[in-house]
């Protein structure tokens, strides 16, 4: 068992095939859809890495720091070491394969994000998860030409193929012909977020339906810290969806106010006056949300003061988005805002290698619990994506050299379990409940009364495979929520509103035979150096 | 406010087209076809239409269709614009092998730029010249609309038309002299020789990119190289 098999070609999945290509080793490459259709292309604001060039004396111990700091400790130390020690070597990767990242006098300029006191996030104007793409997508094509990635391209992962409790390939669908194939290998999860269990709600896309995840956890792979939703302060509502306005409006000068009586009251401001605007995320969602609920109206993102060049060369996609979908020009006017659903700090366990609770099984990217703990950084997801997929494809080549072929791949009619699609309508039921449950302030009776909603829901009928795994990854993330009874980063517990260090721990569930557990487990010990930031 | 749509249906490429109308009623000014596809599979009231999307924000390419006769993201095709009319006709790109329903086979692009091997051979050092021309190029959303209006693109023919064009102009940018020779030759055969300039593309283009400054570009890199070197 030595073919490898990745699912997802975002940026994760794209740079775990590109290591094995470059290592010599061929790898599948299945996604929904092609790599120019995954989220990873919606990603804006930019990249972080050390790099130190603005001459603030930054380093990957500070960058670091700053991530332990912005996840609440709740990540893996040593995992985050290695991500910000090769942060660097990683942007200059990406770099050295074309993408045109903004530069000024030779060297890559780094702008300030959320959460990081240094400048430190490389960027492409406002496009630079599509500009990372574009240029990735060039480099894997090198290696598909030469017969060393096979993509599978219109293909759904359906589940995994266990043997004695290990994983022994994917099963895949074409979704084109509706055939399937049982493939065999070391698998690969790089199926990014959890949106489809929100539809609607999120930043992200559609194609991101959750199904990947929910088939792995009934088969038996541990989830971790699913409690951790980022609410991203600065989204608009357009139809399907929550429309990001970059963090970076808010880099490059953007204010947060909220009318009070006549007058402007920039709440941030006043509230946080060290990180002011650019508070890490979860502390500016919900100071809106309190900000909203004590003085009622919309909270409005000002970025008048932005001047012509700053629209020209950093944000102008920025622009044209909120004019085309608004009709508000934000040089013009503040635009309102609202918390919207962007990014998952939980997911599929694993350790610093990638290596999830199943022997034959890695998973990188957003789809892991890995790098952002109790919440993550602007700008350091992509990083945890190309660095979580190259990290992943190098523990595959070291233990599991071996590069033989592997079975023939035979599409064939095959029903049977997970291949059924879930009822739409069971979708947004569960999607109700999950947004009461698991908003930006939460608590014990309401967690309660959504798990007994769901246990009802769950009585109701006979439901597929599929709706099954849904509805046992909805419950797994509300048992999570409800047992994490401390505030930390993302997740904040009207009812615990402090933070219980008792609880610096990794919140697990595992499903088996129906049964959901949720237990908390001692986090990895980091380097003794490391200790007392904690 | 209620529109109809007419869309034009078919179960797979081996069966017969129709026409189904469904009536949608919408509220928002901002509802596209994209919203209405969405809310009709998920009403139930018809049998599951076949399409792709993914961002619905106009940055995937996914959902590209002809829609009132024009190739455009069903995400960006607000149906207000149609409320004079009063219905909408929604169709699968035409180029492109069908699938089912409003569901294309576009790997024929795809097919393209691995032919005309787009890649780097080998690592590049950042140059801010070329900064502008690489990032409009990387714009690209390989959607197809382009070449749905091109007069002189058809699958299976040598001349690859603008969503290989604007790919191939990137590197032509990035790349120095001795570099991009190789590069420049499958431009003119693949590109350069077909391209009738008639731009029909640029303004067909949802992400807006300006093919015609694009091929300006490649043109002097690839084909006049000898007046610019
Ligand atoms: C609007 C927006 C802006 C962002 N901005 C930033 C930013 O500025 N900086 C930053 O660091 N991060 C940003 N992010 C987050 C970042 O883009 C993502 O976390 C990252 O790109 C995820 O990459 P990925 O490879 O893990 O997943 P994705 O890019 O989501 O790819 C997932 C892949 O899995 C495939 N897939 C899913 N399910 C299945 C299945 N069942 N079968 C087969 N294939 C499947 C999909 O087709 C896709 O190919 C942003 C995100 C959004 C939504
Ligand atoms: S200029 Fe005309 S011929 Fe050339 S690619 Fe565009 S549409 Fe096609
Ligand atoms: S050039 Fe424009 S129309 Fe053509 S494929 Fe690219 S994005 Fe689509
Ligand atoms: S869904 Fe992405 S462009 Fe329309």
């Amino acid at each position: 068992m030595s073919r490898v098999v990745i699912i997802g070609a975002g940026l994760s999945g794209l740079t775990a095939a590109v290591t094995f290509a470059q290592a010599g080793r061929a790898s599948l490459l299945v996604s929904m859809q092609p790599s120019e259709r995954a989220q990873s292309v919606l990603a804006e604001g930019g990249i972080n890495a050390a790099l130190d060039t603005m001459g603030e004396n930054d380093t990957p111990a500070e960058h670091f720091a700053d991530t332990m700091r912005g996840g609440v400790y709740l990540a893996d130390e040593n995992a985050v070491e290695d991500l910000t020690e090769n942060a660097p070597e990683t942007v200059r990767w990406l770099s050295s394969l074309g993408v045109p990242f903004n530069m000024q006098a030779g060297h890559l300029i780094q702008r300030n994000f959320g959460g990081q006191k240094k400048k430190r996030t490389a960027f492409a104007k406002s496009s630079t998860g599509k500009m990372i793409m574009t240029s990735l997508i060039d480099e894997a094509r090198k290696y598909e030409a030469a017969g060393l990635i096979k993509r599978y391209p219109h293909h759904e992962f359906i589940r995994l193929l266990t043997d004695g409790g290990r994983c022994s390939g994917a099963l895949v669908r074409d979704r084109y012909t509706g055939l399937c194939a049982g493939i065999d290998g070391v698998v690969l999860l790089a199926c990014g977020g959890l949106n489809g269990m929100f539809p609607g709600m999120t930043t992200g896309t559609t194609q991101n339906t959750g199904d990947a995840a929910a088939a792995a956890f009934v088969q038996g792979v541990e989830l971790s810290n699913l409690e951790m939703l980022q609410y991203h302060p600065t989204t608009v509502g357009i139809p399907g969806k929550r429309c990001l306005v970059t963090e970076a409006a808010r880099g490059e000068g953007g204010r947060l106010f909220i009318m009070r009586g006549e007058d402007r009251y920039y709440f941030m401001e006043d509230r946080h006056p060290e990180l002011k605007n650019l508070s890490p995320r979860d502390v500016v969602a919900r100071e809106m949300f309190f900000v909203r609920r004590e003085l009622g109206g919309e909270v409005y993102l000002d970025m008048t003061g932005l001047d012509s060049e700053v629209w020209k060369t950093k944000l102008p996609d920025l622009r044209e988005e909120l004019i085309s979908f608004l009709a508000l020009d934000p040089k013009e006017s503040p635009i309102p805002v609202r918390e919207g659903i962007h990014y998952f700090m939980g997911g599929i366990r694993c350790d610093r290698y990638h290596r999830t609770s199943m022997s034959g099984l890695y998973a990188a990217g957003e789809c892991t619990s890995l790098y952002h703990g109790a919440n993550r950084l602007g700008g350091n997801s992509m990083l945890g994506a190309v660095y979580g997929g190259k990290a992943a494809a190098l523990d595959i080549l070291r233990r599991f050299p071996d590069s033989s072929e592997g079975g023939e791949i035979r599409f064939e009619e095959a029903a049977g379990e997970f291949c059924e699609p879930a009822d739409e309508g069971l979708i947004m039921q569960i999607s109700g409940i999950l947004l009461k449950g698991l908003g930006i302030v939460r608590n014990e009776q309401v967690l309660d009364s959504c798990i007994g909603e769901l246990d009802v829901l769950s009585r109701a009928r006979q439901y597929n495979a599929r709706e099954g795994a849904r509805l046992s990854l909805a419950r797994a993330m509300l048992i999570s929520a409800k047992e994490r009874r401390e505030s930390r980063g993302a997740h904040y517990r009207e009812d615990f509103p402090e933070r219980n260090d008792k609880l610096r721990l990794e919140g697990v569930v595992t499903s088996s035979g129906g049964q959901i557990t949720h237990r908390f487990e001692e986090l990895p010990e980091g380097k003794e150096e490391n200790a007392d930031q904690a | 406010m209620q529109i109809r749509l007419d869309i034009l249906r078919r179960k797979s490429a081996i069966d017969s087209p129709y026409i189904q109308s469904i009536d949608f009623a919408y509220e928002d000014k901002g509802e596209s076809v994209a919203t209405a596809l969405t809310k009709i599979n998920r009403s139930g009231t018809v049998s599951p239409i076949s399409w792709e999307c993914s961002c619905l924000q106009k940055k995937c390419g996914a959902c590209a269709m002809v829609i009132g006769g024009v190739p455009r993201l069903a995400c960006d095709a607000k149906l207000c614009e149609f409320e004079k009319a009063g219905f909408v006709r929604v169709e699968p790109l035409k180029k492109f092998p069908v699938i089912a329903d409003l569901t294309v086979d576009r790997s024929a692009m795809y097919d393209a730029l691995r032919e005309i091997r787009l890649w780097l051979e080998k690592g590049l050092a950042p140059n801010e010249g070329s900064l502008d021309t690489a990032y409009e190029a990387s714009r690209c959303l390989q959607c197809g609309c382009c070449l749905e209006v091109c007069p002189n693109f058809y699958v299976g023919g040598r001349f690859y038309g603008m969503a290989a064009g604007v790919p191939m102009s990137k590197l032509l940018a990035q790349l120095d002299k001795a570099d991009r020779q190789r590069l420049a030759k499958e431009y003119s055969r693949h590109f350069y020789a077909g391209c009738g300039k008639s731009l029909a593309c640029k303004s067909i283009c949802p992400a807006g990119i300006e093919t015609d400054a694009l091929m300006v570009n490649s043109n002097a890199a690839a084909v006049f190289k000898r007046l610019f070197g």
